[in-house]
């Protein structure tokens, strides 16, 4: 396999419904974007650009299948080759990866990955239906589907196992809204207090409205090239390119009903010993062994033994804020067990923003700078693509640029994850970019 | 679709706007509408937007699993057991996860307890009207895996911690629906 860099990339702002476009020109704003980023035009891309993969979730939000080639149409990009990736929550991560094989393998020297979902098409019940249609539907769907309530039975375990408390969870929702004050593409953006997050509506025991992300409609477009690839586009803009470079990718998986998981023993990384998880049964439904795995995987490829000190940002998957919390562990920011408290001290806040919260380790290592799922928005087919499209202009130093002030901006960030994660934990992939 | 719950079992958002009256989506009939004389003005219309109703009747069948929900119209809660490993799954399998091997039904204890459980205030909109429920997972201690259900018998609207571990046993539907929820647990 060869060198795969990530060039540039684009995102549609998020919002609760678009009414004013149908899905595919969402994606070429997306698109138009980050061709203009590389100082490009359409005619003059289509000329060097090899192939593309389409990523969105539920062809129920849609009620149209095939949505992927209405949009390479619309994009002018027929008739070349592309196929549409699916795998729930993670989609986004999928195609990133998906491209990132395209161009590794020596098929493709620039591809693009775009993504999108239109969530504003049912009512928030109907889609929460569709949604938990993602779950076994023999056995679970219809016993109650609904995902917070899956995800609310995961976290009273973690509680249970661990002691974590609804306030360290409250801190990743004041964090994440807080943050997303500063991202002019985020859904919600809001100054909150651990106070405002517990006295939100209650959903599903014990996670509040500010809890759990929000339904959105939107897209983000990124695109990936070879060495080679970036030559022929630097060649036809007459510009330099600050990509940044794709180190290592990484997934895993779990059964599909949470009842199914195992109880067995930690799948342990590099820093970690057996001693360290005595009489802990995993992963029970408290952690999610995809996530361990696609860090495992992740992290062999890009060398990396200890990411706490490899890595200098992370864009996770966090539909909520226990599963912000799961995450670190799984990825091993922390042993498991310890998130909450992890969350708590601030290692997970940015160093430079007042939070309204006394924070003993501020900054450690910044999690979902850009405001996550919670405060961005969840469109589901662009999520994955839009944390590849902030991790990349974290690298690039170029928050400023793109966001209209630089307050979110990791100082000298040189590596990144990026984290994109499908059902209760059943297809999860972690990417890692580092600045060239 | 407003939540007829929302404003007995819910305090407002912070975020939610002033007292205002419920949305809903039953829209009227529109059967022309104004168009300007210079098309120049068409990408300044607001867009059109229509309801597509959309209704489907799936033929399903539970396969392999059949057997359980003929168990459970029977009063009988049943799990399959690795004929080769030993593994019990307390949610039926048919072939080992673990070993690839064949599984064999076998009856699963009346009697079990909490392993975790939340209380759902909002729903899909399939259950949505059987708000707030308790959904549990079952453990047995001999049992390899967990069964998902619903708690009957303790006050949605003080949970509690309390109720991980709380022995419970499991009831029947007399009246069999063939669906999952034919069995559910109350404190035992």
């Amino acid at each position: 396999m060869r060198p795969v860099y990530m060039v540039s990339g684009g995102v549609s702002k998020f919002t609760k419904a678009r009414p004013d476009v149908t899905f595919q020109p969402m994606v070429k704003e997306a698109y138009d974007y980050a061709l203009k980023d590389l100082g490009l035009e359409h005619p003059r891309f289509v000329e060097i650009v090899d192939g593309s993969v389409a990523s969105y979730f539920s062809d129920h939000f849609q009620r149209q299948l095939m949505s992927g080639i209405m949009v390479q149409d619309y994009l002018g990009l027929c008739p070349k080759p592309s196929h549409r990736v699916e795998g729930g929550g993670a989609t986004g991560g999928l195609c990133f990866q998906e491209a990132w094989k395209s161009v590794a393998s020596g098929l493709m020297d620039v591809c693009v990955a775009y993504g999108f979902e239109t969530m504003s098409h049912v009512n928030t019940w109907k889609g929460n239906e569709f949604i938990a249609l993602a779950s076994d539907v023999s056995f679970d769907y219809p016993v109650g589907g609904f995902y917070s309530g899956y995800y609310a039975m995961m976290v009273v375990r973690h509680m249970q196992e661990f002691g974590t408390t609804v306030e360290q969870m409250a801190h990743i929702s004041v964090k994440n809204h807080n943050n997303a004050f500063h991202n002019p593409y985020a859904q919600k953006r809001k100054l909150l207090t651990i106070e405002d997050v517990r006295r939100a509506p209650m959903v599903a025991w014990p996670l509040t409205r500010l809890d759990i992300c929000v339904m959105s409609d939107g897209a983000a477009a990124t695109i990936l090239a070879s060495e080679e690839g970036v030559s022929k586009l630097e060649k036809a803009s007459g510009k330099r390119i600050k990509p940044a470079k794709i180190v290592g990718i990484g997934r895993g998986t779990d059964a599909m009903r949470m009842a199914d998981r195992p109880h067995r023993k930690v799948l342990l990384l590099p820093h970690e010993r057996a001693s360290d998880y005595r009489g802990l049964k995993y992963p029970g439904i408290h952690s999610f062994r995809a996530g361990r795995m696609a860090s495992k995987l992740a992290y062999e490829m890009a060398g990396i033994t200890n990411p706490l000190e490899a890595l200098d940002f992370i864009e996770l998957h966090d539909a909520y804020t226990s599963s912000e919390i799961q995450t670190y562990e799984d990825m091993g920011l922390c042993k498991y067990g310890e998130g909450g408290r992890w969350a708590e001290e601030g290692n997970s806040f940015l160093p430079n923003l007042d939070y309204g919260l006394a924070l003993k380790k501020p900054g450690t290592l910044p999690v979902n700078s850009s405001g996550g799922l919670i405060a961005c928005g969840h469109p589901v087919g662009a999520t994955g693509l839009m944390q590849a499209v902030f991790a990349l202009w974290q690298l690039q130093g170029s928050i400023k640029k793109h966001f209209g002030n630089d307050r979110l901006q990791v100082k000298g960030a040189r590596r990144g994850a990026i984290h994109s994660h499908a059902g209760t934990g059943t297809y999860v992939t972690v990417s890692i970019m580092e600045k060239v | 679709m407003a939540s007829p719950k929302r404003g007995r079992l819910n305090r407002k958002l912070p975020d939610e706007g002033p007292v205002a009256l419920p949305e809903t989506d039953d829209g009227t009939v529109l059967f022309n509408v104004p168009f300007p004389k210079d098309l120049a003005q068409l990408k300044a219309m607001a867009p059109i937007i229509i309801k597509q109703p959309y209704q489907i009747d799936y033929i399903h069948s539970y396969g392999q699993d059949s057997p359980f929900f003929a168990g459970l119209a029977n009063g009988k809660l049943l799990g399959t057991v690795c004929t080769k490993c030993g593994y019990k799954y307390a949610t039926p399998k048919l072939h080992c996860m673990d070993c690839g091997s064949e599984c064999d039904w076998f009856e699963l204890p009346h009697v079990g307890a909490v392993h975790t459980f939340t209380v759902c205030y909002f729903g899909s909109e399939e259950f949505q009207k059987e708000t707030p429920f308790v959904l549990i997972l079952v453990e047995w201690p001999s049992i390899d895996t967990l069964f998902l259900s619903r708690l009957l018998g303790v006050d949605p609207l003080k949970p509690s911690m309390d109720w991980v571990g709380m022995k419970i046993r499991a009831k029947f539907r007399r009246l069999s629906k063939f669906k999952p929820t034919d069995v559910y647990f109350v404190p035992a």
